[in-house]
């Protein structure tokens, strides 16, 4: 069936209000996207890794999820979430259960890059019918905007501040879903958040009804720790595909996909001047970074668009 | 399940009344918690400027644009924080942003 936007919006939500996320945060504008994927019928047990979702959307003695959800640690959301599939595929072959349950387990950046990325590397490996979604914040914002494995170079944190010194983070961002899609899973997928939700929402469905284990990478803006005003949460997501900062493409079956081409390939400079975690690079003596950063995405898009049969 | 205890957790509640492992099994709950003191600014819904594009809804991070039979609804201000997403997706002005009044 065709993707409709007012149909699919009259779904009832599988996540409420009353969680206490900041105000204009990406994380549960990407989780009741991927949630609104699920058929209505189907029951589904959420986990997530220490973060922002976990501890905002679940503060004893309430919960914003009206699915299962379980806590787990920071390292562990991968292992939790595919011995609760294990258990449930045991109890369906002994005719124990007869209700479709699906499995997603939800971690930042943080808890995927880092630190929780064996237990997510093992799931995988082990292939569980699960999904892992990691929505990208680039950088620890629970705690106080420290830096991760995700966070851009140069980019301002608390643990790689700019000044006379260093101009912020010294290192390149990992490229999570090429590790991910290395493990050959069934799908992997990277993508944002998009006017019509159409790129999410396809994408979570083939995540979650493909059966093995899935892997997505959404990229999730962070007012607080990038530092721009709340309403801009869609044109920044805008902005990051239209300077390919953060492409947009799945890996289905081992077939590169590539879902979204700007009509014109917009200078890095448009996504950066956004954030006040980039501000520094627009001093005099700092002009030269952005040069190094434009050349740095322009030789990931090209590999990207050879890896998708594009150039 | 077993331990099964619905009795509203309220902060007078003692810690030996509390559900084993902090379960909670009142799904969805978090309703009853209102956000919407949070707000500084207040997105206001014009109707008669409203097209009914369905722009709006998916953007907010609080689930504060109910949808009924395609089409949205009034703001619930009960837990809409303010950020102003929706102000800013709106093609057609149909939503203004003002500050909010104590």
């Amino acid at each position: 069936m065709a993707y409709s936007l007012k149909e699919i919006m009259n779904r009832p939500e599988r996540i409420t209000g009353g969680h206490r996320m900041c105000a204009g945060c990406g994380a549960p504008v990407a989780v009741r996207a991927i949630l609104r994927a699920l058929d209505p019928e189907d029951h589904v047990v959420c986990g997530a890794a220490t973060g922002c979702l976990e501890v905002s959307t679940f503060l004893y003695p309430y919960t914003a999820w009206k699915d299962s959800f379980i806590h787990s640690a920071f390292e562990n959301a991968g292992a939790t979430i595919s011995g609760a599939e294990a258990a449930y595929a045991a109890w369906k072959r002994k005719g124990k259960i007869d209700e479709t349950y699906k499995f997603i387990a939800f971690g930042g950046d943080g808890g995927t890059y880092d630190i929780g990325l064996q237990s997510l590397s093992g799931a995988m490996e082990r292939g569980h019918d699960m999904v892992y979604v990691c929505y990208d914040n680039e950088a620890y914002m629970n705690t106080g905007i420290q830096r991760s494995s995700s966070t851009p170079k140069y980019a301002d944190t608390t643990t790689s501040p700019q000044g006379t010194v260093l101009p912020g983070k010294q290192q390149y961002k990992k490229n999570l879903t090429y590790v991910m899609a290395a493990h050959g899973i069934p799908y992997v997928a990277q993508t944002t958040l998009t006017a019509n939700f159409k790129d999410i929402h396809e994408k979570a469905h083939k995540a979650i009804y493909t059966k093995g284990p899935a892997f997505m990478n959404v990229f999730a803006p962070c007012p607080r720790g990038w530092r721009y005003d709340t309403p801009n949460l869609m044109q920044i997501c805008k902005l990051a595909m239209d300077t390919c900062i953060w492409p947009v493409y799945e890996i289905e079956e081992g077939v590169w996909k590539l879902n979204y081409k700007p009509k014109k390939k917009l200078p890095v400079e448009d996504y950066l001047k956004t954030q006040g975690r980039f501000k520094h690079l627009f001093h005099k003596q700092n002009l030269h970074l952005i040069e190094e950063l434009q050349k740095d995405i322009d030789n990931k898009w090209e590999d990207l668009l050879k890896r998708c049969g594009e150039a | 399940m077993r331990n099964k205890n619905t009795k509203p957790m309220t902060p007078d509640v003692k810690w030996k009344e509390i559900t084993p492992g902090g379960m909670i099994f009142d799904a969805g709950n978090a309703e009853d918690f209102k956000t919407g003191d949070w707000r500084a600014m207040k997105p206001i819904w014009i109707i008669e400027k409203c097209t009914q594009c369905m722009l709006c809804p998916p953007t907010c991070p609080d689930m504060s644009i109910p949808v009924k039979d395609s089409k949205r609804l009034d703001y619930d201000y009960d837990h809409c924080k303010g950020c102003g997403v929706c102000v800013e997706v709106c093609p057609f002005d149909a939503i203004t942003f003002v500050k909010e009044e104590d």
